[in-house]
């Protein structure tokens, strides 16, 4: 009875609150109202019924935190089990591989077109991973990284012809440049601040790139970039979208490989160290700014390789595509996903870029959705889909054994 | 004691924040294999004097000086906490500041940060060189576990571990860095008897087994009493008495400092 | 002379919308050390709910400074309303998280909010009716400083006159000023530290609502993008002047206002946006405590 009155006082206020926006729209040129009375009876019914959701949520959420016990949270079971279980999830990588390799053989170049759009989400998730996820560092303008790696590839082969082998890590040097020449002043501030500073950065990277007509031919951008070529022969459009799909597979296999090295050793304890405390962790005797550095340069290389992929992909790139929305984006692939963890952000990229791509109906809602589920997930789960915890605690017992 | 060394020489140290004057001209110094205390009331700028000599503050005025046994004086004053680490001091910290999601075993490994050297590449390619580093890591760790009996507790979640267990992680991380100087803030806050007499038992053994000398903050004047070989208090900001356990116990100034007026009088 | 004028005057408009949104961040900052990045949006929503409030009772007919003053109340209500409401929900759970938690929990707002006035209303820009009108005794003036620009300037100080007499000498607002000292005392010492967080984010929800609507009437359209970069901007002032400062987000807005105004003005105004975001990453890195505020102590 208690939660019945909740939520239609939750009901009634949603239905004020959403009332203007919702149910009237007007044109004020031809002076006409319209009124979509419907609209509010969805906006209550729905306010009634997540009410009662949002509720059990909370509750469970306190209840979790009162009983710590680790191992206590049923939420995902089968993903932390899967981690927990490597003959298991070695024969599940199996299949997941042996499918994407024959993707293309089976699925159209429209949908492998898809597949590489996802990849190299998943490669900018992990990229961003590294500098969000593992040392904690809130970058906002990740985007920008991306737009190096872009426009260094179409720039350099628009006007020296350069080609896509060439100009991968030029695109990937050009980034981390960027990423270190950023990275230099702004590394010394606060977590929230530093979010800030790389957002203004990003916008003002965008904002360069749409008004810098003789450098980046402004807001219309660069059309023909060449796609690339295998040894040297020019391949047809379908043939090149199936070499870019393998080439992306190389590369998300070779960033999962690093970013798993990586997090398991000396450079990636004093990453995560510095995301737990600071303070700490400088007194421990780790030098600040070189371990921040090397994480945001290494972010910003994979973010560059990404970019001169997407060029090459896409053929045309401009300045509409680097957006703070891009951003945010990858921003909420790592935190759905959950921050350091390999698999989760993986699979985010994934349901974040395919969901929309197969459910139609879904796309109207999509940034909506990714909204609601950035807050949802800070409130319920900030740890993502999948946590790192147990990875670790895995690595660990092999460790002891050494030990 | 004279044919000792020096190995922390503090002068005149002060430390204002704004208008408030934390610390003013503090003297200390600490010889080689030395367990000094450092008490005093809440607020009288223990912590502060830490955080000055470790580098998380820089001091308004004084120098501080620490010259490792080999022999080599450096001056501290402006160099950054992980600089004064790696110059071989070592501190744990009054409120635990571990790093929470890593392991036990993670933990103590970070501490050994600053004497290894694998990088990026290395880590990538994980050529001889970085997995020898690696085993060398673990296993030392591992045995800085076992000193402060957390061996069993390797692969668990720092924390998780009940508190005096974080306080003696905290202890073997900042081992990990190859001190031969250590600071302890308050490391039996919150614990109960039989840990105190433990710790004090391994604050002991590392002096002895580690050749280390030993800085540290305490509230539990039984545990200062038994292990110190000498006491220095502080009373707002300032220094008001040295000596061995005894001489500073029977100071009428520290007794006034600690129950007030009329215990001196009566 | 005449156009460093109407350059100072436009600086002066500027300013003043950019403080009225300006303060709404530094006084949830000063509370609960939140940038809320949502809070552009908020401003957004205004200018809609004005818009619609205008579309409607222009349709029946009234005079346009009778909706000017109606369209300002019920988005200042509901202005307060959504604001109180992304508190409880996207903030108030997240009270004791880490400080990320709740920033990226705001982004997230932010991209909602915008999401639903795009998917309830239209992505397209919508011309918003000159409420105001031209002032006859105005006239004269008119090239320096038009009659929007004159109320948006009174209005504003208006605000500013109440916010500061409402913090110094009302109940609630010291115990607004002790709960940003020092939130668990003023907790401890009876100040309903909930209450006092909600009034905040209903106060700057309040003052954007303001902004939005007149901001609306002076440039004649609306989309629902407008949030974000405005937001940006007034989060550059609130940094500018010192986060957590009031006069500082003031002072913050007018100096940004007179920099965007003069530079655009005199040196380029395709870049005008890069000024002020090259302001706030100079303002960030140089002096992070701004022109009013003080440095932070840290505490080991």
């Amino acid at each position: 009875m208690e939660g019945f009155k909740k939520s239609l006082l939750a009901c009634i206020w949603f239905m004020f609150l959403t009332f203007p926006l919702v149910v009237i729209r007007v044109d004020t040129a031809e002076k006409t109202v319209q009124w979509r009375w419907m609209h509010m009876l969805w906006v209550g019914l729905g306010a009634f019924l997540l009410s009662y959701v949002w509720r059990f949520m909370l509750k469970r959420k306190a209840m979790g935190r009162s009983a710590t016990n680790p191992d206590g949270t049923p939420v995902v079971p089968f993903l932390q089990r899967l981690s927990a279980n490597p003959p298991l999830a070695r024969s599940i990588m199996a299949v997941i591989a042996i499918g994407a390799l024959v993707f293309p053989w089976l699925f159209s170049t429209y949908q492998t077109n898809i597949m590489i759009s996802a990849m190299i989400y998943i490669v900018l998730g992990l990229g961003l991973n590294i500098v969000v996820g593992l040392s904690g560092q809130l970058v906002l303008g990740y985007a920008a990284f991306y737009a190096a790696g872009a426009y260094s590839y179409a720039l350099l082969n628009h006007h020296f012809g350069l080609g896509f082998w060439t100009a991968l890590p030029l695109g990937a040097g050009a980034a981390a440049l960027c990423g270190i020449i950023l990275g230099i002043p702004v590394l010394r501030l606060r977590g929230d601040y530093l979010a800030i500073v790389t957002l203004g950065f990003g916008e003002i990277v965008r904002l360069v790139l749409e008004n810098w007509n003789e450098f980046s031919m402004g807001p219309s951008g660069v059309s023909g970039i060449s796609r690339p070529g295998l040894f040297s022969v020019e391949l047809s459009v379908d043939g090149a979208t199936t070499y870019i799909y393998y080439l992306m597979i190389g590369l998300v296999a070779l960033t999962i490989f690093v970013i798993n090295r990586l997090k398991n050793s000396r450079i990636g304890r004093a990453w995560l160290a510095l995301r737990e405390d600071e303070i700490a962790c400088v007194a421990m005797g780790v030098d600040r700014m070189k371990t921040k550095l090397t994480a945001f340069a290494l972010g910003a290389t994979w973010a560059g390789m990404a970019g001169v992929v997407f060029a090459a992909k896409t053929t045309f790139i401009n300045p509409a595509s680097f957006t703070f929305m891009e951003s945010a984006m990858i921003l909420a692939i790592v935190v759905l996903g959950g921050m350091g963890s390999i698999l989760g952000v993986s699979l985010a990229a994934l349901l974040i870029l395919l969901l929309p791509e197969y459910l139609r109906a879904f796309s109207e809602y999509r940034m909506l959705l990714f909204g609601a589920t950035m807050v949802l997930f800070m409130v319920f789960r900030p740890q993502g889909l999948v946590s790192s915890e147990r990875q670790r605690y895995e690595f660990k017992e092999t460790k002891e054994s050494q030990g | 004691m004279s044919a000792k060394t020096i190995v922390l020489e503090v002068k005149n140290l002060s430390m204002n924040f704004g208008g408030l004057r934390a610390l003013s001209d503090v003297d200390l110094d600490i010889l080689q294999g030395e367990i000094v205390a450092l008490i005093g009331p809440n607020g009288a700028g223990k912590t502060t004097c830490f955080n000055c000599i470790t580098g998380i503050y820089d001091p308004t005025e004084g120098d501080i000086l620490l010259r490792s046994p080999q022999g080599k004086g450096v001056r501290l004053n402006g160099l950054k906490p992980n600089q004064v680490t790696e110059l071989g001091m070592a501190r744990t910290f009054q409120n635990i500041r571990l790093f929470p999601s890593m392991t036990v075993l993670e933990n103590v490994m970070l501490g050994t940060h600053c004497r290894t050297k694998s990088g990026i590449l290395g880590a990538i390619l994980r050529d001889r060189k970085t997995r020898e580093e690696e085993v060398r890591v673990v296993n030392k760790s591992y045995e800085l576990l076992k000193l402060v009996g957390l061996d069993h507790h390797v692969n668990d979640l720092a924390s998780n571990l009940p508190y005096g267990a974080q306080r003696r992680l905290e202890i073997a991380r900042a081992l990990a860095t190859d001190p031969f100087l250590l600071l302890l803030d308050e490391p039996a806050a919150g614990m109960n008897p039989n840990e105190t007499i433990a710790l004090e038992q391994l604050v002991m053994r590392i002096r002895d087994e580690l050749d280390m000398s030993i800085l540290l903050i305490e509230h539990d004047m039984k545990m200062v009493m038994s292990i110190s070989d000498r006491v220095h208090v502080l009373e707002y900001g300032q220094k008001i008495a040295e000596g061995t356990p005894a001489e500073v116990g029977a100071n009428p100034q520290v007794i006034k400092a600690y129950l007030g007026e009329e215990a001196v009088d009566a | 002379m005449e156009y460093f004028l109407e350059l100072f005057f436009g600086g002066l408009t500027r300013g003043s919308i950019y403080a009225l949104i300006a303060l709404g961040y530094t006084m949830v900052y000063g509370i609960i050390e939140l940038i809320n990045f949502a809070h552009g949006e908020i401003y957004m929503i205004g200018a809609f709910t004005g818009l619609i409030v205008a579309g409607v009772l222009t349709a029946m007919g009234f005079p346009a400074l009778a909706i000017l003053a109606v369209a300002l109340v019920v988005a200042v209500v509901y202005c307060s309303a959504y604001g109180y409401t992304m508190e409880k929900i996207a903030y108030k759970p997240l009270r004791g998280a880490n400080r990320l938690s709740p920033l990226i929990s705001a982004i997230g707002m932010s991209i909602f909010l915008q999401n639903y006035v795009l998917l309830a209303q239209t992505p397209n820009f919508l011309p918003f009716p000159n409420l105001i009108g031209e002032f006859e005794f105005m006239e004269d003036y008119a090239h320096i400083l038009g009659s929007a620009n004159l109320v948006i300037i009174l209005v504003t100080a208006a605000a500013m006159v109440a916010l500061t007499l409402f913090i110094k000498y009302t109940r609630m607002g010291r115990a607004m000023r002790a709960t940003a000292q020092n939130r668990k005392m003023a907790m401890l010492l009876g100040v309903n530290v909930d209450a006092v967080i909600s009034l905040t984010f209903i106060i700057g929800s309040s003052l954007a609502a303001i902004g939005g609507v007149l901001i609306a009437c002076h440039t004649g359209q609306i989309n629902i993008t407008i949030g974000f970069i405005a937001g940006i901007k007034a989060f550059t002032a609130a940094v500018l002047g010192g986060v957590g400062s009031i006069p500082g987000a003031m002072l913050g807005a007018l100096v940004l206002g007179f920099t965007e105004s003069f530079a655009t003005g005199y040196i380029s105004s395709d870049y005008e946006d890069v000024f002020a975001f090259g302001l706030l990453v100079l303002i960030l890195i140089f002096r992070p405590s701004g022109l009013l505020g003080k440095a932070p102590t840290q505490k080991v």
